[in-house]
């Protein structure tokens, strides 16, 4: 039975309920997903979500794809830090392949990644502000977020589909100009931040807005499933980037918010906090920054340079097996887990010996967290959906994969 | 370390184990499930991080169902897999884990493993319509016929998968 029949239904079955389709080309919605919402009034007494609009068989595709042609796959999850998955991804083959990457490059990952963090939670806390009404603070928040997207277009060549990761490192080393334009970056952000906080954080219509809207214990939050900012909104001090670290994140000084509700105030707070945490890190690696190389040196994994290709037998033939054939993989499987902005993102993969990954799973943070939808806003008023919506920061691409 | 309190505790559940990479690894069969799960959420494993499933055509008992969970206190993970025939039903998770919901309406929608009990077994991401499961190793990758989807049990490349 598809949704409009029973949604058909129940209306005619009930007068008194209203069916309001609430997407799946909704502004609120940020991508396409749909929410069919059983009203009394403007009371919400049932909502069913509808996903899988965006849903382009990404594991399918990985079946088919050497484990280097996923990377660009990876961009697409979550399209607002794109870079945070090709790390996550890249960490995960890896791990696999039981190989260390170079200092460098673990150093700029955990830059690029930082950087993308607060691109993904200014477009969380901006967006979520616009849809309850407060139009200002985005605007002030999205102009350090192009910078964001300027810094990465400048590493990567590319502002959102970055594809920056490689097999062993990155595919290339970040310009002299970007650590300059990033310590501007570092100033002018820690100033938006702040300025966002003024607007927003003793506002008394956000906070009325906000305010035990989608509060959630620490239990539910668990048992559901929730992971990073939603679940330390709730107050477990939950954070992969402390409690199981990776690319070196244990030698960085940072701290990590929790809050007490997990209400949409809350998830906001965790947020803004988070951006400034974050910034600290930044600070930190453009400190520690040594120079070296950002790729393994190890053809088997990743390609040789350019000028060795074309002048020496060898690396020629190590650049066509590694193409023709790819990497010679272990027999095994894997579960590597990093800590995305929305939370832990998750990529399993199993692999039989072969050219492709046999399997490859995507862990979506923000699934589970979606998944609470209805017990979150059942009750609410029609408004509230949208408060809780914005804070879960449900990202289309990544939920449907 | 949880290894050792499920083989103190349930004797014989464990059928298999590796630990590739640091990833605890183990195998139980499906009648244990549901007597682990218990378990495990006593001994603190309270995030059910993920449900998948991956398919092995030339298995007898095609399916591994897979498992993730996480302990917060000590940030131990470990990884269940239960193998499953194809037609056969799972116990479903959900009395337990609010988490395993929508996964396992994802598995079921991708691989067409039903779960036993589970309040509303309907497809997540594909529509409910959709004829096959699409991450069968015999669905084909270009999805079969575009307008219909139906014939899509013909398998893609002869079921041969390309190797390097």
């Amino acid at each position: 039975m598809t949704m409009d029949s029973i949604a058909l239904s129940r209306q005619q079955l009930d007068g008194d309920h209203m069916i309001v389709n609430f997407g799946p080309s909704h502004p609120t919605t940020h991508g396409t997903l749909r929410i069919v919402l059983e009203l009394e009034g403007e009371t919400i007494i049932r909502a069913t979500p509808e996903m899988g609009y965006l849903h382009r068989g990404v594991e399918k595709l990985g079946e088919s794809l050497s484990y280097q042609q996923f990377i660009p796959l990876t961009d697409r999850l979550n399209y607002c830090s794109s870079i945070m998955n090709n790390v996550g991804y890249a960490c995960a083959v890896e791990k696999l392949l039981g190989i260390e990457i170079p200092k460098r490059a673990q150093q700029i990952r955990v830059l690029v990644s930082e950087l993308a963090r607060i691109a993904d939670h200014i477009v969380c806390v901006g967006v979520n502000a616009v849809d309850i009404g407060a139009f200002t603070a985005f605007l002030y928040l999205f102009k350090q977020r192009e910078t964001v997207y300027d810094l990465f277009e400048m590493a990567a060549g590319q502002r959102l589909h970055t594809s920056f990761t490689r097999i062993g490192g990155l595919f290339r080393d970040i310009p002299p100009e970007f650590v300059p334009l990033t310590e501007r970056f570092l100033v002018e952000c820690e100033a938006a931040v702040d300025e966002c906080e003024r607007l927003l954080t003793h506002n008394p219509i956000w906070y009325d807005r906000t305010k035990g809207i989608g509060a959630i214990s620490p239990e539910d939050a668990v048992n559901s499933g929730y992971t990073g900012p939603c679940l330390r909104a709730a107050g477990v001090p939950q954070d992969l980037r402390k409690a199981q670290p990776y690319l070196g994140y244990e030698t960085y000084d940072f701290d990590i918010p929790v809050g007490t509700t997990g209400d949409v105030f809350d998830r906001y707070l965790v947020r803004i906090e988070e951006m400034r945490q974050s910034l600290r890190i930044i600070r930190q690696v453009l400190d520690r920054l040594e120079p070296g190389p950002v790729i393994v040196d190890d053809y088997k994994v990743a390609l040789p340079p350019k000028e060795k290709v074309y002048t020496r037998m060898e690396s020629l033939i190590h650049h066509f097996k590694l193409i023709m054939h790819g990497i010679d993989m272990p027999v095994g499987e894997v579960y590597s887990a990093t800590e995305a902005a929305n939370g832990e993102l998750g990529f399993y993969i199993v692999s039989d010996g072969g050219k492709n990954p046999y399997r490859i799973r995507v862990r979506p943070p923000c699934l589970p967290i979606f998944s609470s939808f209805e017990e979150q806003v059942k009750g609410c008023l029609i408004a509230d959906a949208v408060a809780v919506l914005g804070a879960m920061n449900v990202i289309a691409g990544e939920l449907d994969r | 370390m949880i290894i050792e309190h499920i083989d103190a505790q349930l004797p014989g559940a464990i059928t298999d184990r590796h630990d590739f990479r640091g990833d605890q690894t183990i195998v139980v069969a499906k009648g244990n499930l549901l007597a682990l799960v218990d378990l495990l959420h006593r001994e603190g494993f309270q995030l059910l991080v993920d449900i998948t499933a991956v398919d092995w055509p030339e298995r007898e008992e095609r399916f591994d169902v897979v498992y993730h969970w996480l302990n917060l206190a000590s940030q131990e993970r470990l990884r269940v897999k239960v193998p499953v025939a194809d037609g056969e039903t799972m116990p479903t998770l959900t009395g337990r884990f609010k988490t395993a919901d929508w996964f396992e309406r994802e598995v079921f929608d991708l691989f067409g493993i039903r779960f036993e009990g589970h309040p509303n077994l309907k497809r997540l991401l594909t529509w409910d319509d959709f004829q096959g499961h699409a991450l069968r190793k015999d669905f084909p990758l270009d999805g079969g016929d575009p307008f219909c989807m139906e014939g899509c049990t013909a398998p893609y490349n002869n079921g041969e998968r390309t190797r390097g």
